[in-house]
């Protein structure tokens, strides 16, 4: 598995060190209350098919990224700074 | 006070041969990191050309002139090796002394990219990886900062710490491609 890094350009997955979803990217406001930050906290939604990972480049340039990928076929779809991403 | 001796990361290590390969340790040189603060990249690289003669590179690469060069680090970070910084830097970067903080050898020898090619994930050969071009990636298990010099050589940094671990793998490495003949 390579993974496209905005910054190195295609990399082998054994560089990046693996954080989860990308949602840890909408953190939710202090006091949005005790139901929204369980979800924050606890709640992952486990897709078949087009999910968005946070990545960190480890063993190159040190960037956080967003990847897009396919877990039914494995395609890896991107990856952009975290950054600058939403 | 007890005298202290100064000794380089490498020391009683190097040099070591195998086949066609030689490693030995880089000369001693000070090592500063440049981080430039948001959107003053530009500046930075025009005072850096105004104290020491060698502009910014960009990713992957480095700028050399007379012994001093400046290596691409890393997301927004650049090493300047082979002299002090000038206080003007500090206007637009965090400069920050790595001098002992590195472990610096240099890898010579027709094929060598061959012997790099058993411990990094990226291809270091010559059609894709020019005199100049650097790169971030792991050697082994280190993250390190690999840089060809030339046509057979490299050089090769990882944390001080990790001195003789380099020095082991690139020596198994080198004696194994050595025996290939
Ligand atoms: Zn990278």
């Amino acid at each position: 598995m390579r993974l496209p890094c905005p910054i190195c350009g295609e990399r082998d997955r054994r560089e990046f060190y693996y954080r989860g979803a990308a949602l840890a990217l909408h953190r939710p406001d202090p006091d949005a209350g005790d139901e929204a930050w369980a979800d924050y906290v606890h709640l992952r939604d486990n897709p078949a098919g087009v999910t968005r990972d946070l990545w960190y480049h480890e063993g190159g340039c040190s960037a956080w990224i967003v990847v897009t990928r396919n877990t039914v076929t494995h395609e890896v779809l991107g990856a952009e700074l975290a950054e600058g991403a939403r | 006070m007890t005298e202290l001796l100064a000794k380089t990361a490498c020391d009683g290590l190097l040099s070591v041969t195998a086949g066609p390969f030689t490693l030995s340790e880089e000369p001693v040189a000070p090592l500063t990191s440049l981080m430039p603060y948001k959107g003053r990249d530009k500046a930075l690289s025009a005072a850096l050309e105004a104290a020491h003669g060698v502009k910014l590179p960009g990713v992957n690469r480095s700028t050399s002139k007379a012994g001093i060069s400046v290596l691409w680090f890393g997301r927004g970070q650049f090493l300047l090796v082979g002299a002090g910084p000038d206080g003007s830097l500090a206007e637009h970067a965090a400069v920050v002394d790595q001098s002992d903080a590195w472990a610096r050898v240099r890898l010579e020898g027709a094929g060598a990219d061959q012997v790099l090619a058993r411990l990094l994930p990226v291809d270091l050969r010559a059609a894709s990886f020019k005199r100049g071009h650097t790169l971030r990636s792991p050697l082994g298990h280190m993250m390190a900062s690999v840089t060809r010099t030339g046509v057979n050589a490299f050089s090769i940094a990882v944390f001080r710490s990790m001195a003789a671990t380099l020095v082991h793998d690139l020596k198994t490495a080198m004696e194994g491609v050595a025996a290939r003949g």
